[in-house]
């Protein structure tokens, strides 16, 4: 029988295929369906604090704006005793995601504030999380922030958050680092259950008729595989040297890109873009085709090839470093014709 | 103890006692509408345990019959109205009395609509209904409010006759107050079940079935109306004895009439209302100086019970003044006058009273006019005199019938105890929602009484509100305005040029300005007028930059936390430290459920603002060359200047009778003379970028950005800033062409800016009009504007007008409306201004549009170069249809009565014109020109025939000569009139086959009361009375109107399709027949920035939720679809469009789950409705 568990936050997953933060987890129907195509833990969609700030700072604007001015309309709007703003919203989700799946929930969050991080952490582990992913989309642009303040801004949150929750928990963080591989050290001391490698920042485009800057989807497909190669290099080159578990994200639509996560390091890889694209299906399809290879290849378990074609394990530790890329340009032919 | 208003007093005794409530949204009754909605949404019980049914209805008179509905099968039932309201009630007030039927209506007295609209409270509405047989009970504060609302409906169970209880509309309505709660176990014990159950058991039931309203002939009908009498003869006995009940539970007595005064009184006022209150207080100040004088607080008016009066009565009574708030023209005297001349008359007859004591009546107090200390003095003062004015008026200067008392302004008889601050603000900077959370602070917090009275504006942008806050030890009693302040408070730096607040200010008061300038700065920048007083009274003078503090805390515009602060540092009406912690609890209270956020930035603003506050030093020299500004500018017509100009400045209160007209006529074109400089953007134009298309002249709603082409010899003398380019038209190539800006009636809406197709190609931020700060620009602006309006307009008759680039070239003749920044009803009506301004006449349903187009000072709509330009007129909201097919009657019938005329003077006035005016096409500009033109001359030659024999018919025709050329009607309201109230009269009007013209400006709610949902709201749209969001779907007015298949229908969105809008307009108007069309109106009340108005109206069409149509009938005459689907197929979820505004997304915060079940039903709707017009579009016509 082949073994396709693996552990991840100290949770024991019985496979390495999670849904990562997504709009699919939005409706309890569609976390079911996930369940049920075999996905063996959820990361949930993220809390923005920013968002939940936004959201105040409407209501309250729109429920003031005009009050109190004209005698005939003293007021717009019916104000209602309480509002279920985001954050309840988001924390009773959890509760009843818990409520409805019996794999693992882990909560996402994404804050601004240090007060906003640890209160929404314990808010989110109360509510029945079984870890937490802090999703620390920060772009940093100010061009006179130098970059020791940064990566000491991170340090100080996962520590704090740490301090402050008992969960496990993980941290999704981009790859725009000086020394990425010093971060993750860093990340690591500060407690970090696990590294989530690597978030994608909101890149918007240009819209040519009507001259406007406009948001696009960053959905990455089976014929960009290119979007997993980052994270599976920084995998590769980490796996073994940091106590932190580490999860794919970015790129992975088919059990072949699963396999390659795990090989160099990852203990789970994560989607969103496939099953938003073709369906949470999706799931169940990954996962016979990843039986089928192991099957095919003779692979025993996930544990037996995690790690097996990191930095470390591999015969040429080079390739993963500047010599394979020197290789790589100089191998290259231009295309003819 | 509680610190709320009138209207939430009674609302919550009325909920608590009510099974069944139907509602209808009328100011200033609305808000209690409002509460029983909201409570019932949230499953609020009443007494007996179970939520009452709230009934949102289509009108008053919808209201009322369905409240006599539920009393008829045994509910408890009630309902709040006022004013236009309460008269619609009538009939069923009659019904329901004649059927001895327990019942209350709760009432906020207010104006009722005569020579014009009031909003404002006196007994004109209850006074009209004293015929009908309710009981009538007034309450004098909002502690009565309470007491009496559930005195009536405790009595009601027990006399069986129908209760009116009745309080000052906006003085108790919209009083705060701090007042006793009354506790459920009171109520309670104030309600017997069993007649609550005897009640029910009269109910119709096919159980034990009864029928009532029978039709009654001359040998029964008399008997029968006499039955009633023994009930009528108790009811007086059973409200004493409530009041006797309500003593023993709560301590405070009353009585069917309470007199106040000297045992040994010779001069007596009777009175009911909350002047009640201001006359007992002058009273308790003029006893001490031995003055013979009381007052009887009128509380039963009906039925009258003239014993309890008499006993009430001192007697030593000598003289009697009897004060009405109403007017009954023609009358022997206002009925509260009449019932105590009579009832004096029969008691003095029968030997009841010793003797008959000299009575004389007057009217006070119309409208909320004030009603103080000194005009009571004048009344007692009257009561002395040998020969005292009867049928007098206090308040006012007439110097026409010369009936009104002089009194003393400055006569006060208010507590040195009692502190008195007045708060002037913008409505916009939350200066009226903090005050409201002071006043429940003081109330709530210490043991202080409180009072707190707001004056609104009548602009719905850049309104300016004045708090009067009063708190003391003693109960306060003052029904009136605050005169003399110890603590005046100036939110905005440039009031201080426009209001002369510091005469209100008491010797050694203190003046607090929110003030761009520092402490050490601040002196030199006040008006000399200023200056003056604060060295004169005394005054100790602080100053903080409010602005910064709210900038630096992220409360944007909002000064009112840091006011506030300021208010409590400096009063000392609490403990410094002690009052910072009210104030935050205060903040959590108010803002807590809308998120963590907003209490954080209210907190931050309270412990910074401590550290801004400084006093000034004042000098002992007035150095300021600064005056006050003038209202009106110099050029303004005498009118203006001698009225309008008084009422801009808000001493419209000192106009004689004898300057107001005498008819309610006024002229138009007046709002250009009320600069009011709201604005600190305005657009500028680059006239580089510039590709002249006119979209934002047509978007603009309050005309203020314009376009001209002219001949280039008009900018000969121009200011040296106007901008000028080469016109962009084939037909002007060699002229000029400007686009100005009136940068002192500017919102800074920025619609405009939106609206602009033409970027900057190197900077794509900038635009061809880019919003700038006003001030630097408004004197250069100010000057090129005057100019540019002397350039004269381009001759109509050359232009396309079915272009919207050629359209907005025509000047608008509604302009400068005192409507909302951004709102998106008027630019549809500036553009009928536009296309057929010069000869329309308009009819205007009551709500926005009757409001910023007729509400005084000024009105919006103008005249052009020729004089000519709408005729406009309210009547009410509910026959506005009628009202406008009214219009159409007459000129049908001058037109008929004209043309008979020109046939029958045909040799007199000439063949060839009269067959030229007979005959006139008058389908373009060119032709409508060209009859006027053959009018002109009709006239010169009537005045010529002289011939006995003809002189009538000639002299008749000069008289209607002017109809021969072209006129229309436009019948104008919004959704609450032509969804609800005046469905019924708009669907006859459509069905009558008359050349109307409707524009419905559909904002999907009653904007103007507040936002009360209405049958145009949207399935899923929370407003007010749809608390819980909106069940159903909209009504498809336009499905209704095409019906007929003879009205023209037209579906509008101007943000999404000008030119479909344009079209429209000129169709309807081409029509001969009805035409009705339905505009899509972005409204405040959607809750969003209304500067994406226009791109809401494009996703509203997009989403399919807004489709584009014409239904023309003419075009079914040629063979075709008489339907055209101006709409593209729906490309975007619904969603896309409802979740960018509050009143959908709110709901999701409120009940996600039912958010999203009407949601998938709305979108549902929007489907069908699409296959529906797609089905329609496909059909063959002929």
């Amino acid at each position: 029988m082949l073994d396709l568990s693996t552990s991840y936050l100290g949770l024991k997953l019985s496979n390495p295929l999670v849904p990562s933060a997504s709009p699919l987890s939005k409706n309890i129907d569609s976390l079911k369906r996930m369940e049920d195509a075999g996905a063996s833990a959820i990361v949930m969609y993220s809390l923005f604090e920013e968002q939940i700030n936004q959201e105040s700072h409407e209501l309250d604007h729109f429920l003031t704006y005009g009050t109190e001015s004209f005698a005939e309309a003293l007021s717009y709007f019916p104000e209602p005793s309480e509002y279920n703003l985001t954050p309840d919203k988001y924390l009773e989700h959890i509760r009843k995601a818990k409520a409805s799946v019996k794999i693992p929930i882990i909560g996402s969050l994404n804050g601004v504030s240090t007060g906003g991080w640890i209160k929404y952490a314990k808010l989110i582990e109360e509510a029945g999380a079984d870890a937490l992913e802090l999703n620390i989309y920060f772009i940093p642009t100010d061009p006179f922030m130098p970059s020791n303040a940064i990566e000491l801004a991170y340090f100080d949150l996962v520590k704090d958050v740490k301090r402050s929750v008992n969960v496990p928990v993980a941290v999704k963080l981009s790859p725009y680092f000086t020394n990425m591989a010093h971060m993750a050290r860093r990340l690591d001391e500060a407690g970090a259950d696990a590294l989530v490698l690597f978030n994608r920042f909101y890149q918007p485009d240009i819209d040519l008729e009507n001259l406007e800057v406009v948001p696009r989807a960053a959905l990455s497909t089976a014929n960009t595989p290119q979007a997993m190669r980052l994270p599976l290099t920084w995998i590769a080159l980490l796996y073994g040297r940091i106590k932190a578990a580490m999860a794919l994200t970015s790129g992975v639509h088919t059990a072949e890109d699963a396999i390659k996560g795990l090989m160099v390091g990852a203990r789970v890889t994560m989607m969103a873009s496939e099953l938003l694209l073709n369906g949470v299906g999706r799931i169940a399809d990954i996962r016979a085709d990843m039986l089928r290879w192991m099957e095919e290849h003779e692979y025993e378990s996930v544990t037996q090839m995690c790690g097996s074609m990191s930095q470390k394990s591999v015969r040429s530790p080079a390739a993963f470093e500047r010599a394979h890329y020197m290789r790589a340009i100089t191998q290259f032919e231009m295309p003819r014709g | 103890m509680v610190t709320i208003d009138g209207n939430e007093a009674a609302a919550r005794v009325a909920y608590k006692l009510s099974e069944v409530i139907a509602i209808y949204p009328i100011t200033p009754s609305s808000p209690m509408g409002e509460w029983a909605d909201q409570w019932a949404s949230e499953g609020k019980k009443n007494l007996w345990g179970t939520a009452p049914l709230v009934q949102e209805m289509q009108s008053e008179g919808g209201a009322a019959g369905a409240v006599h509905g539920a009393l008829q099968t045994g509910s408890l039932t009630t309902t709040f109205t006022a004013s236009q309201g309460l008269l619609l009630m009538i009939p069923n007030m009659y019904k329901i009395a004649g059927e001895l039927t327990s019942a209350v209506f709760h009432v906020s007295a207010r104006s009722l609509a005569a020579q014009a609209l009031s909003i404002f409270g006196d007994h004109s509405d209850v006074m009209a209904t004293r015929a009908t047989g309710w009981a009538l009970l007034c309450s004098n504060s909002v502690q009565e409010v309470a007491d009496m609302a559930l005195i009536a409906h405790a009595s009601t169970l027990e006399a069986r006759v129908p209760f009116m209880h009745f309080f000052d509309g906006f003085r108790t309505s919209h009083e705060v107050a701090k007042i006793e709660e009354l506790a459920d176990e009171d109520i309670r014990a104030m309600t017997d079940d069993g007649l609550v159950h005897a009640h029910r058991a009269r109910g119709l039931s096919p159980d034990h079935p009864v029928m009532r309203g029978a039709a009654q002939n001359p040998d029964v009908y008399f008997q029968g109306r006499e039955t009633v009498n023994p009930y009528y003869k108790v009811c007086p006995a059973i409200v004493q004895n409530a009041m006797d009940k309500f003593a023993e539970l709560t301590g405070r007595q009353y009585h069917l009439f309470d007199y106040y005064g000297a045992a040994d009184a010779e001069r007596v006022i009777v009175i009911m209302g909350s002047g009640a209150e201001t006359t007992q207080e002058t009273v308790e100040a003029l006893l001490p100086n031995g003055e013979k004088v009381g007052v009887v607080k009128v509380r039963l008016y009906r039925p009258f019970a003239v014993e309890h009066f008499v006993r009430a009565l001192p007697p030593t009574v000598k003289s009697i003044a009897v004060l009405d708030r109403c007017k009954e023209p023609g009358s022997a005297g206002e009925p509260l006058y009449q019932d105590v001349v009579t009832a004096c008359a029969e008691s003095a007859a029968s030997g009841a009273m010793a003797a008959m004591p000299r009575i004389i009546g007057g009217r006070y107090g119309l409208s909320s006019k004030e009603f103080t200390p000194g005009m009571v003095k004048a009344v007692f003062d009257e009561l002395s005199k040998a020969k005292p004015k009867n049928h007098f008026t206090v308040g006012i200067t007439d110097d026409v019938t010369h009936t009104s008392l002089d009194y003393h302004p400055l006569f006060s008889v208010e507590s040195p105890d009692t502190v008195r601050a007045l708060f002037y603000g913008l409505g916009s900077d939350g200066t009226v929602g903090a005050n409201k959370n002071s006043i429940k602070i003081i109330g709530e917090d210490t043991d202080n009484y409180a009072q707190g009275y707001f004056v609104y504006d009548s602009k719905k942008s850049g309104s300016v509100t004045v708090s009067h806050l009063r708190f003391g030890p003693k109960p306060i009693r003052s029904a009136y305005l605050i005169s003399s302040a110890n603590f005046v408070a100036c939110h905005q730096f440039n009031f201080l040029e426009r209001f002369d607040m510091l005469q209100r200010a008491a010797q050694g008061a203190v003046f607090l300005l929110n003030s761009p300038y520092p402490a050490h700065d601040v002196w030199e920048q006040l008006p000399r007028k200023v200056q003056e007083q604060i060295i004169a009274k005394k005054i100790r003078f602080y100053v903080i930059d409010g602005y910064k503090v709210a900038r630096d805390t992220g409360m944007g515009g909002r000064v009112n936390t840091i006011m506030q602060t300021c208010f409590f540092a400096i009063s000392g009406v609490l403990p410094r430290e002690e009052a910072i912690e009210a104030i935050r609890h205060s903040i959590e209270k108010t803002y807590g459920k809308r998120g963590e956020m907003i209490v954080l930035r209210n907190f931050d603003a309270v412990n910074q603002t401590l550290h801004y506050l400084k006093e000034v030093e004042v000098p002992h020299l007035v150095t300021s060359a600064i005056e006050m500004r003038s209202p009106v500018p110099a050029q303004a017509p005498e009118f203006v200047q001698k009225v309008t100009a008084k009422m801009i400045a808000g001493t419209g209160d000192d106009l004689p009778v004898s300057a107001m007209p005498v008819d309610g006529t006024y002229p138009t074109a007046t709002s250009q003379w009320e600069k009011r400089n709201i604005a600190l953007e305005i657009p500028v134009w680059d006239a580089d970028i510039c590709i002249q298309c006119g979209k934002c002249v047509l978007v603009c709603p309050h005309a203020v950005i314009r376009e001209k082409v002219y001949e280039a010899k008009y900018l000969e003398n121009a200011p040296p800033k106007l901008k000028s380019t080469a016109a962009r038209w084939k037909e002007f190539s060699e002229w000029r062409y400007t686009l100005q800006v009136a940068p002192e009636d500017c919102t800074g809406c920025a619609l405009c800016v939106e609206a602009c197709p033409a970027k900057n190609k190197s900077e794509t931020r900038l635009k061809a009009i880019n919003m700038m700060p006003q001030l630097p620009l408004r004197d250069s602006e100010r000057a090129n504007w005057e100019y540019f309006l002397a350039i004269p307009e381009v001759d109509r008759r050359v232009l396309h007008l079915n272009s919207v680039k050629d359209s907005q070239l025509l000047r608008p003749l509604f302009e400068f409306s005192g409507a909302c920044a951004g709102c998106g009803e008027t630019p549809y009506l500036k553009l009928l201004s536009q296309l057929f301004g010069d000869r329309t006449v308009i009819a205007n349903a009551t709500g926005c549009s009757s409001i910023y187009g007729g509400n005084l000072p000024t009105t919006p709509w103008s005249q052009n170069n020729e004089g000519r330009g709408p005729a406009w007129a309210n009547s009410l909201f509910e026959d506005n249809a009628e009202f406008g097919l009214g219009f159409r009657l007459t000129l049908d019938k001058q037109i008929e009565f004209a043309r008979e005329l020109v046939t029958q003077l045909a040799d007199q006035i000439g063949g060839d014109l009269a067959q030229a005016l007979l005959n006139a096409d008058q389908s373009t500009e060119a032709g409508i020109h060209d009859q006027r033109e053959r009018v002109t001359e009709l006239k010169k030659r009537l005045e010529a025939v002289t011939s006995p024999d003809l002189r009538s018919p000639a002299t008749n025709l000069l008289s209607l000569a002017d109809t021969l050329a072209k006129k229309c009607v436009w019948i104008v309201g919004g959704d609450g009139w032509a969804y609800d109230i005046g469905y019924g009269g708009l669907d006859h009007v459509l069905a009558s086959g008359r050349n109307v013209n409707v524009l419905v400006l559909d904002t999907e709610v009653y904007s103007n009361t507040g936002g009360q949902a209405s049958k145009s709201t949207p399935r899923a749209a929370v407003a007010k009375f749809a608390a819980g969001g909106k069940g159903l779907p909209k009504k498809g007015l336009g499905s209704l109107a095409m019906s007929y298949g003879n009205v023209y229908v037209a579906s509008v969105a101007m943000g999404a399709n000008d030119a479909q809008t344009i079209h429209a307009f000129l169709e309807a108007e081409a029509y001969n027949g009805p035409s009705i069309i339905i505009a899509y109106s972005h409204c405040a009340m959607h809750g969003y920035d209304l500067r994406y108005g226009l791109d809401q109206q494009k996703k509203a069409v997009q989403t399919g939720y807004w489709p584009l149509y014409r239904f023309n009938p003419d075009r079914a005459k040629d063979g075709h679809n008489p339907f055209t689907l101006d709409s593209k197929p729906p490309s975007m979820p619904l969603e896309k469009y409802v979740y960018n505004e509050t009143r959908f997304r709110m709901l999701t915060q409120i009940n996600e789950g039912e958010a999203e079940r009407l949601l998938k039903l709305a979108q549902d709707d929007v489907n069908q409705r699409w296959k529906q017009y797609e089905q329609l579009a496909g059909l063959n016509g002929g």
